[in-house]
């Protein structure tokens, strides 16, 4: 139980508003988790990878260019593939509403959109990874 | 001479000295300190007191005079109101042009060209890493084909166009001047603007894809170019927006841009080029945030050390290489998802600060830019929202009308003195590119939107809708669909134009534009040659990806 959660925050796709993204790891961070941020222009495999190399418990996307219905399923599967398929995957970013149940489908655990206070994201990586006894 | 004498002023520090006393002891205070939207701490009061060392003559001037704090024109607003330049673009080219008609109808005066991702990043439409992004955030061009249709039936050569295009932006201005010249009009005609601001990417918006030193010699080119070729140009848009939406503070915004601005003017002194050959070219584009009066001083605080920089550190001559001519839009990243109404009303206080600072040109966001790309009558309501502003409210009636306000005043010069430290910081790292090397500033940025965040988390700042008077039922509004079709009619044009272009002719114009790359010649020429052949918007980056190479950046959170 020593071990910290690690989570790893990535932007895949082409779009570079990385404010989140960076506020959000910083809030992580101080929240006690290990946190590790890719950067930007990330490709799905980059961030399976980078999934595996850095074994997180997490996986957290930031994708504010709309681009979030082609991005999703593609990461998902790269995760897949490189056996992380139990890894929880959460999403930051603009996303219209009737998007959500859609995302739930494809294996997103959990979609924070614009003013989410970080306290919340904090509190449901605790819940999500609550091993049931 | 001081604008007030110095036996008022001990009268008055001596009043206000007892009625300070007074207050703290008698009248308690809602919170313990008032900050401004940059965290800046304000005072209780403003008096003469506070600008004792204010200079009319030296330090405000008369407007469309040095050193231009009261405003770059004579009339201002009551010559000629600012430019409502709406930007707008998604989906494929037929969609936008669309929307450019429809603004031109209501009343917009001018364009301001939104681009997808892809596009922003050299990608044609159909390459693998444009992948869910055609239209998304902006038009879809990727060649000449499609610039003629988003101008089709828009005479070129009579509306003014703003292009926010930064790493390519040569080639999307190639592909305009094309586009203008098969329309008739001659290129000396062309009225616009192109954002070709390539420091702001390494510092906050990110979309960068060469290295630094190539990049620069990208903007010197263009520069050069529209000095000889297009003389009513704006052949970069120095911009502090997106520094600002990275989270930085007002300060931040104002020196960071600048010191990119005094890049820009050495790069161009470097290449051998008059400062006034260039210099009355450089055009701003700044953030209007929330805070009204920290907005209006920032604006104020540019024009001025803009003018003195210009004048006595660089030697223009020409009073035009003097101005800080600048765009504004208001603030994006303000804009709530929650109860998306109320973004109607920040945008209003936000556009107002833009008028009240002195603008040139506005845009102001539509209320549903927190959830999705603006529907048609969210963009309406922006537009009337400036159209009230200027005809409505009496603010365009008179020039800087809060100039002399004690609290404006004394922020205008709080601002400037701190963003003459942030020069002298810059320097020290030796200029703005080895302080981009170094994370300066993108450090500084996260840290100030780091602060910001946790002062909403915590409450110490109050977002309506967000974290105070939250409505118990989400408010639903509708939200732009874009054409399905769009984006398979886009594929098929770009195979259809790579199978029935001139295939040889393409080749050969893009050997030209690589031999051009490696020596020290002027792009522009062999990009327009590039583009008149029909070369695509991927194919010419991809020779510049060759040959300059692609930049990583250091990663700081």
């Amino acid at each position: 139980m020593d071990r910290k959660i690690r989570i790893l925050v990535a932007k895949p796709g082409l779009d570079g508003h990385d404010r989140g993204a960076k506020v959000v790891a910083r809030a992580l961070r101080d929240a006690g988790f290990e946190v590790i941020y890719t950067g930007i222009r990330q490709t799905p495999d980059m961030i399976a990878e980078a999934a595996l190399q850095e074994d997180v418990d997490v996986v957290g996307l930031s994708i504010l260019s709309g681009a979030h219905m082609a991005l999703v399923p593609k990461v998902r599967e790269a995760l897949t593939t490189a056996g992380l398929e139990d890894v929880p995957l959460l999403l930051g970013g603009i996303v219209p509403d009737e998007d959500i149940p859609v995302l739930h489908q494809m294996g997103v655990r959990g979609v924070f959109g614009p003013g989410t206070p970080t306290g919340v994201i904090v509190d449901f990586i605790h819940n999500e990874l609550r091993e049931p006894l | 001479m001081s604008l007030f004498a110095a036996d008022p002023l001990d009268q008055i520090r001596r009043e206000r000295a007892r009625w300070e006393e007074e207050t703290r002891r008698q009248r308690p205070e809602r919170q313990q300190a008032f900050i401004t939207t940059s965290s800046t701490p304000v005072r209780r009061l403003y008096t003469p007191l506070d600008v004792a060392d204010l200079d009319y003559g030296r330090d405000l001037g008369l407007p469309g005079e040095y050193p231009y704090t009261r405003g770059v024109h004579h009339t201002m607003y009551r010559g000629k109101l600012w430019t409502m330049r709406m930007f707008a673009g998604f989906g494929s080219a037929e969609e936008t042009n669309q929307r450019y008609k429809y603004l031109l109808a209501e009343g917009n005066m001018g364009l301001s060209v939104a681009f997808d991702m892809p596009t922003l990043y050299g990608y044609d439409s159909d390459a693998p890493e444009a992948l869910g992004e055609f239209g998304k955030c902006g038009v879809a061009i990727s060649s000449l084909a499609d610039m003629e249709i988003l101008f089709d039936g828009i005479p070129m050569g009579e509306v003014s166009t703003s292009m926010t295009i930064n790493s390519p932006a040569a080639i999307l201005w190639a592909m305009y001047i094309a586009a203008a010249e098969k329309q008739g009009y001659p290129r000396g005609q062309l009225r616009g603007t192109i954002q070709n601001d390539i420091l702001k990417e390494y510092i906050a918006q990110k979309e960068f894809l060469f290295p630094p030193a190539p990049s620069m010699r990208l903007v010197a080119d263009t520069i050069e170019f529209g000095s000889q070729e297009l003389p009513q140009w704006n052949t970069i848009s120095i911009s502090g927006y997106h520094i600002r939406e990275a989270g930085s503070t007002a300060v931040q915004e104002l020196a960071f841009t600048l010191a990119d601005g005094f890049a820009y003017v050495e790069a161009a002194l470097e290449r051998g080029l008059a400062i006034d050959d260039f210099a009355p070219r450089l055009s701003f584009f700044f953030n209007a945030h929330n805070d009204l009066f920290e907005e209006i001083a920032k604006f104020r605080a540019a024009r001025r050390i803009w003018a003195k920089a210009m004048r006595e550190h660089y030697g223009a001559q020409d009073p035009r290489s003097w101005l800080l001519r600048t765009h504004a839009q208001t603030a994006g990243v303000s804009l709530t998802a929650q109860q998306p109404d109320n973004n109607i009303v920040r945008v209003a206080i936000q556009a107002l600060a833009a008028v009240l600072g002195g603008t040139q040109s506005l845009h102001t966001n539509s209320m549903d830019e927190a959830l999705a790309l603006p529907s048609e009558k969210a963009v309406t309501i922006a537009l009337r929202t400036q159209q009230i502003l200027a005809h409505e409210s009496g603010v365009a009636n008179t020039i800087d009308p809060l100039a002399g306000s004690y609290y404006v005043e004394q922020l205008t010069e709080q601002m400037e003195a701190e963003a003459n430290a942030y020069f002298r910081r810059i320097a020290a790292f030796g200029g703005v590119l080895p302080a981009i090397e170094a994370g300066f500033f993108q450090r500084e940025i996260a840290e100030a939107a780091y602060r910001y965040q946790m002062e909403i988390d915590t409450g110490a700042r109050t977002i309506v809708g967000v974290n105070d008077f939250v409505a118990a039922e989400p408010i639903a509004i509708p939200i732009l669909q874009m054409d399905p079709a769009g984006y398979d009619r886009q594929i098929a044009r770009l195979q259809r134009l790579r199978a029935g272009r001139d295939n040889v002719a393409v080749q050969k114009a893009l050997a030209a534009l690589a031999d051009c790359a490696r020596g020290p010649d002027n792009l522009m020429p062999p990009i327009l040659d590039a583009v008149k052949a029909y070369a695509t918007l991927g194919e010419i980056t991809d020779v510049f990806r060759h040959v300059f190479g692609i930049y990583h950046e250091p990663v700081h959170f």
